[in-house]
């Protein structure tokens, strides 16, 4: 190999970006399997890896290499043949680095789709051919677009099990179609496919040669997220105060966080909620220089030209486009705890990098998640439920709708006697 | 809007910086574990980064088996020296002579599972509330599946089955009396995304990580450094090789790969070929299929 290619290589991985995306299904509905081709076909299975799972599909008694051994992780998975919690997974092409949350498809384990589902650029949901669209189905749709995710990719997988036919296929995408067109999120993309013989999940199907669209893999290599920040309405969530008192820094004093939105430039004039004084960026600054500006999600610290009182919990945004300010706060509510909710309850809040204590005011609707009907006089909130919730928390909170920017507009619960997390909160 | 974009290397060190001040923010005592690998020094480098131009605002632990490789040791000493970083060293040795643990018999026997009994005993001695470590969910199965904000019981044991969910980047670290949290800032790191981090950030790293000439036996299969404190059988021949290690662990059950990549550039293509993952020269992970679930329950790392 010359220098030469070798240096285009080396970029290639610094230029690279990041997609994370998550999977769903039912139980049986191939979502390991799905998984462990694509690392499969994309070669990022290592040899000893192989060679572990050709050994357990061995002694397991099973006529071909089960692939979803790969990602089974807990010994108890193992045993049951199902997944229990999220497993992360990573692979990367030329063109992009992946991050996959592999989510269980059972109804106990929702709350872990919930997690995967929180920080992903895209959705796969996959779906039997032999059945088409079943609760589950819409369950996850529904969850992935609450929760924001801005692409999802419906697989319609086992294809090889209905004879590849074209009209079953044709005919699930049209039920789909209807369905998500209630849905918030409006990328949406039908492959049909089978995870077991790897039929357009990398390689495109001699099976199907009907289908003219992109193979799974494309799609993920190609879908545009340059977008899925929001790069408008400024936030930084501050999280620490960097006062480092040394000889050589006597009077510093940053504003370390996270950009939760928008565009920070040296020189701008800002906010500090919820105080409300004003300043100027006197700069930003990384360990390895000052920088002219800082987006979401980069982790900076901010210096301002007033000495103004600014600590963890507080909000730096422009003066002209502040978050909303408020102690009454509406949200769809997912619970994720076996103990359910207790009506007017107190609860543990915790906002970007804010902790209060809230109230549940008010049960405004529950929701029927397979029909999407709102169920008005069930109060009872129970695990995986979701619901339309009214809070009161005791100091205000700096929130955006959950829709504008899914850092702002996100909280969640803690059950104050357990510390359990126990519910996710979209600001509306 | 396409230049607002983060690079997949720019965006994995901010949230690793997040995590690592949301660490320093949720905990009165927290620790970062220090072994002197790759994996730890990128994060006490992050951890650097995220308080700039402050100081790193608590303590590196370094839990020593006694089996060593003396340049592990050597760059660990320097770069305390050189930040003036405060270091704890929790000594398995102690633990032995405490008669806290017994000592593995036998030419496989090795020191890493009783480190979990020295680790744990540390972070109750010292009253740590957190203990960062340097873990990457691609490097085994069981790790795949743990949070960054790891909760442990009073006895520090990991319940697989029953993790706090954890949503958007909101990080649930409350906790009762005694019990504690692990935190691994680099979770979503691969190891080719640390050796490119290593590069681009120009961060020092142990000499033994590049090619050299060192005294080995090979053992199931598996290149093994010959130290005073490893056992070899009469078949097993010592010899010099030149090799160099893809993780450092105890002495006793890391394997290094015969290798002549003796710069950063080298190592970086030789990972992007390679088929075997680093896990592949531990023998620690091939004790059984669940070896790292079993230890990560007790409260292993």
């Amino acid at each position: 190999m010359t220098n030469e290619t070798k240096n285009t290589e080396h970029n290639s991985y610094l230029n690279m970006d990041l997609l994370r995306f998550t999977t769903a299904g039912s139980v049986d509905d191939g979502k390991s399997t799905l998984i462990g081709r694509l690392l499969y076909d994309s070669k990022s299975i290592f040899t000893d890896q192989m060679e572990a799972i050709e050994a357990a599909s061995e002694k397991k008694g099973e006529e071909r290499v089960n692939l979803a051994l790969l990602t089974d992780g807990l010994r108890a998975e193992r045993e049951q043949g199902i997944t229990i919690d999220v497993a992360y997974r990573y692979f990367a092409t030329p063109k992009r680095k992946f991050i996959i949350a592999d989510t269980p498809g059972h109804i106990q384990y929702t709350r872990n789709m919930i997690t995967g589902a929180s920080t992903a650029n895209l959705a796969i949901i996959l779906v039997d051919a032999r059945y088409g669209i079943v609760e589950q189905t819409c369950r996850h749709s529904f969850i992935a677009s609450m929760l924001g995710i801005p692409h999802i990719v419906y697989c319609i997988n086992k294809m090889d099990l209905v004879d590849f036919s074209k009209e079953k296929y044709e005919e699930i995408k049209e039920s789909l179609e209807d369905f998500s067109s209630k849905l918030e999120t409006k990328d949406v993309r039908f492959i049909p496919m089978s995870a077991l013989l790897g039929d357009n999940v990398v390689n495109r199907s001699e099976n199907m040669d009907w289908y003219e669209g992109s193979t799974l893999l494309h799609t993920l290599e190609n879908v545009h997220i340059a977008s899925d920040h929001n790069h408008i309405d400024c936030r930084f969530p501050v999280q620490n105060v960097i006062r480092p008192q040394s000889t050589e820094y006597p009077d510093y004093r940053g504003f370390a966080g996270r950009v939760a939105g928008g565009v920070f430039k040296k020189g701008d004039e800002i906010v500090a909620l919820p105080s409300g004084f004003t300043s100027k960026i006197a700069a930003i600054d990384t360990m390895d220089g000052e920088l002219e500006e800082a987006f979401a999600p980069m982790s900076v610290t901010i210096r301002l030209e007033d000495e103004i009182d600014i600590s963890r919990g507080d909000m730096i945004a422009r003066v002209n486009n502040k978050p909303e300010s408020t102690q009454d706060v509406e949200a769809m509510v997912c619970w994720l705890s076996d103990t359910p909710m207790v009506p007017n309850g107190k609860y543990h809040i915790k906002h970007t990098t804010k902790d209060a204590r809230c109230i549940i005011k008010k049960v405004n609707y529950k929701l029927d998640i397979n029909t999407l009907h709102r169920l008005e006089d069930d109060n009872n909130i129970g695990m995986n439920d979701i619901a339309r919730l009214t809070f009161r928390t005791t100091s205000p909170i700096h929130i955006d709708k959950y829709h504008r920017n899914r850092i702002t507009g996100s909280f969640i619960l803690v059950d104050e006697a357990t510390n359990n997390t126990v519910a996710a909160c979209m600001v509306i | 809007m396409s230049n607002y974009n983060l690079t997949h290397l720019k965006e994995l060190e901010a949230e690793a910086i997040y995590i690592i001040r949301e660490v320093a923010a949720q905990f009165e005592n927290p620790v970062l574990l220090f072994s002197g690998g790759k994996d730890s020094i990128v994060c006490f480098h992050l951890a650097r980064k995220a308080f700039f131009p402050g100081k790193v605002p608590f303590p590196l632990m370094h839990v020593d088996t006694g089996h060593n490789f003396p340049e592990t040791i050597e760059y660990r000493d320097a770069a305390m020296a050189k930040t003036g970083t405060k270091l704890i060293v929790a000594s398995v040795q102690d633990s032995i002579d405490q008669g806290r643990v017994v000592e593995e018999k036998g030419f496989n026997a090795s020191r890493n599972k009783l480190q979990t009994t020295t680790l744990l005993d540390a972070i109750e001695s010292n009253k740590f509330d957190c203990a960062m470590g340097g873990a990457r969910r691609d490097e085994e199965k069981a790790r795949a599946k743990e949070r960054f904000f790891s909760h442990r019981d009073e006895f520090g044991q990991w319940d697989p089955k029953n993790q706090r969910p954890e949503l958007w980047n909101i990080f649930n670290g409350k906790k009762e009396m005694g019990e504690h949290f692990r935190v691994f800032p680099i979770s979503n790191w691969t190891e080719m995304d640390v050796w490119q981090y290593i590069l681009a950030e120009k961060i020092e790293i142990p000499s033994i990580y590049f090619s050299h000439t060192r005294k080995c036996f090979v053992r199931d299969g598996i290149i093994m450094g010959k130290a005073d404190f490893v056992n070899t059988k009469d078949t097993e021949e010592v010899k010099d090789m030149v090799v160099r290690f893809r993780t450092i662990g105890d002495a006793t059950c890391t394997g290094a790969v015969a290798s002549t990549a003796s710069t950063l550039e080298e190592i970086i293509e030789e990972v992007a070929s390679t088929r075997i993952t680093e896990r592949g020269g531990r023998s620690d992970d091939k004790r059984s299929e669940a070896a790292m679930e079993d230890r990560k329950k007790e409260g292993y790392f």
